[in-house]
């Protein structure tokens, strides 16, 4: 009977956590422009969302933010990892604190800072990008530093020891002993900046140009209006996404079973 | 010559100096100075002497506090089954918990409203309640995963021992399971608690036009006032402040955070 019970409770909160996305991943087939009417099939909200220039070139730009400013505060982050792992301890606990403090707050705030520090203080313009990108690697950069960080601790210290008496150059012992060890780290630190530049609304907000969009902001600002030729387009977007990130999900999985699977016979 | 590896760092560190500490640097000065530079608790005592923003300030505590609530209430007890379950694939059934994550979250709200405009026809007839119903849906796996994380590192024998000792399942629960689950369940607190009191666009998305702290920024960026605004942002970070405080261990907040997402 209990067994009964937790299945239940189980299978409601799975419905409730994705019963409103498969609705509307439904509804984005069809022509109705309100959940309930039941109307017939058709794709046209995909052809908009997919010839509309408006609609496309927000969903590039938004791609092409995440990926430019994971790139950056991947490299910054691992750096930073990488150097306060060989520093001090006062050294490396001052940089772990600060390093906390974008983790920790509030992405509004951490906006609003960022706007009043560099465009009304330093004066830089929104339309160079320059803000935006800076607030998406404080956003991401701590959080790969924070991946980053414990696979140096697991590191063996004395492959690179090793490397520099064999006579490689630090450079090369850095790029071809250390790197290779850490990347795993590198890779969900890269993963994870991805993720929250394309999740983020507050610092996009306060620190875009006014005529750039990321998804985010665009779908926010879209609700408010009352065009439904693009409020259902955005039901296909929704549904695309959900589509995206089930199949990374299932060949992340698969990827890792097989690993997994790889090693199991390695040890045997 | 050997490169000092510490040396690597330093990009980084001059980055956080100039981006993370600096913004909140001036962030103190514009909260106490007025337009013309000079020095002001005005910012400071306008806050706390205007029954308005006092509002916004226990409007947001209460959307919070419930909020909180609700999520505490729902995720412990599916963190507390995934944790407790005997099933192979447990990794993948947590992960079709954290997997809405993934999905953009004005996407999901978006979702959420046409199927809460569905149920209830005018969404704002029932402001406060769609607010925590936005919010819950938004922040549920970052309850969920912390939780679920503290019990599965649970020491089983701590249970046995207890049931050795006379404990019904029931007292053992109480007595053991749920106290020692308490670091989880705070640092989950934590992960939604203050998300809670400032993303004013769940509320904006579903009607609900009542100002929570956030949207105090939000209306003071779109009238220039960076005086009053860093006052809202600085008084936030005072409870945020607060808030690691009394969590005390920092380092785990961020690992979840990132758990979360990936």
């Amino acid at each position: 009977m209990k067994k009964i019970w937790k299945a239940v409770f189980f299978v409601f909160m799975l419905l409730v956590l994705y019963l409103p996305i498969l609705i509307l991943a439904v509804y984005s087939f069809t022509d109705a422009t309100t959940i309930g009417s039941i109307r017939g099939f058709s794709l046209q909200n995909y052809v908009t969302l997919f010839t509309t220039p408006e609609l496309t070139s927000m969903i590039l730009g938004t791609l092409f933010l995440a990926f430019g400013s994971a790139v950056i505060a991947t490299i910054l982050g691992t750096l930073g990892a990488l150097g306060s792992f060989y520093s001090r301890e006062r050294t490396k606990n001052f940089i772990n604190t600060i390093n906390q403090i974008p983790v920790i707050n509030a992405d509004v705030v951490t906006g609003f800072s960022l706007c009043v520090l560099m465009v009304v203080v330093m004066r830089i313009s929104k339309d160079t990008f320059v803000p935006l990108v800076v607030g998406h690697v404080v956003l991401a950069a701590p959080f790969v530093y924070l991946n980053v960080s414990p696979k140096i601790r697991q590191m063996d210290p004395s492959m690179y020891e090793a490397a520099l008496d064999l006579g490689a150059t630090p450079w090369k012992a850095l790029f071809q002993v250390v790197i290779p060890q850490i990347m795993p780290g590198i890779v969900s630190g890269f993963g994870l900046a991805i993720t929250l530049s394309l999740d983020d609304y507050f610092i996009a907000t306060y620190t875009k140009p006014a005529m750039f969009d990321t998804i985010s902001t665009y779908v926010v600002n879209a609700t408010r209006g009352s065009q439904t030729t693009i409020k259902t387009a955005l039901w296909a977007l929704s549904t695309v996404i959900f589509a995206v990130v089930i199949l990374v999900v299932v060949i992340g999985n698969v990827n890792a079973s097989r690993s997994e699977k790889r090693k199991e016979y390695a040890n045997v | 010559m050997r490169i000092q590896r510490k040396n690597l760092g330093i990009p980084y560190v001059l980055f956080l100096l100039l981006f993370v500490v600096a913004p909140l640097a001036v962030l103190f000065y514009y909260a106490f100075t007025n337009g013309s530079g000079q020095f002001t608790l005005m910012n400071f005592v306008g806050f706390f002497s205007n029954p308005n923003t006092l509002g916004t300030l226990v409007y947001s505590f209460a959307i919070a506090a419930v909020t909180t609530f609700v999520c505490v209430l729902l995720a412990y007890p599916i963190a507390y089954i995934l944790a407790t379950s005997r099933i192979r694939a447990k990794s993948a059934v947590v992960m079709i918990f954290v997997l809405p994550m993934w999905i953009n979250f004005s996407l999901r709200i978006t979702a959420l409203k046409e199927v809460l405009t569905f149920l209830e026809g005018n969404l704002a007839m029932h402001p406060f309640l769609n607010a925590v119903i936005g919010m819950t849906y938004d922040f549920l796996p970052f309850m969920i995963l912390p939780i679920y994380t503290t019990i599965s590192r649970l020491d089983a024998s701590l249970l046995e021992a207890a049931a050795d000792l006379g404990a019904s399942p029931r007292e053992a629960f109480l007595k053991v399971t749920l106290p020692l689950s308490m670091p989880g369940i705070l640092s989950g607190v934590s992960m939604v608690f203050l998300p809670a009191m400032t993303n004013y666009v769940v509320l904006d998305m579903l009607y609900n036009s009542t100002y929570i702290m956030g949207s105090l920024i939000g209306s003071y960026f779109s009238a220039y006032n960076w005086h009053g605004g860093s006052m809202i942002a600085l008084i936030l970070l005072a409870i945020i402040c607060l808030f690691t405080f009394l969590q005390g261990n920092t380092e785990e907040s961020g690992a979840n955070r990132g758990g979360a997402l990936l």
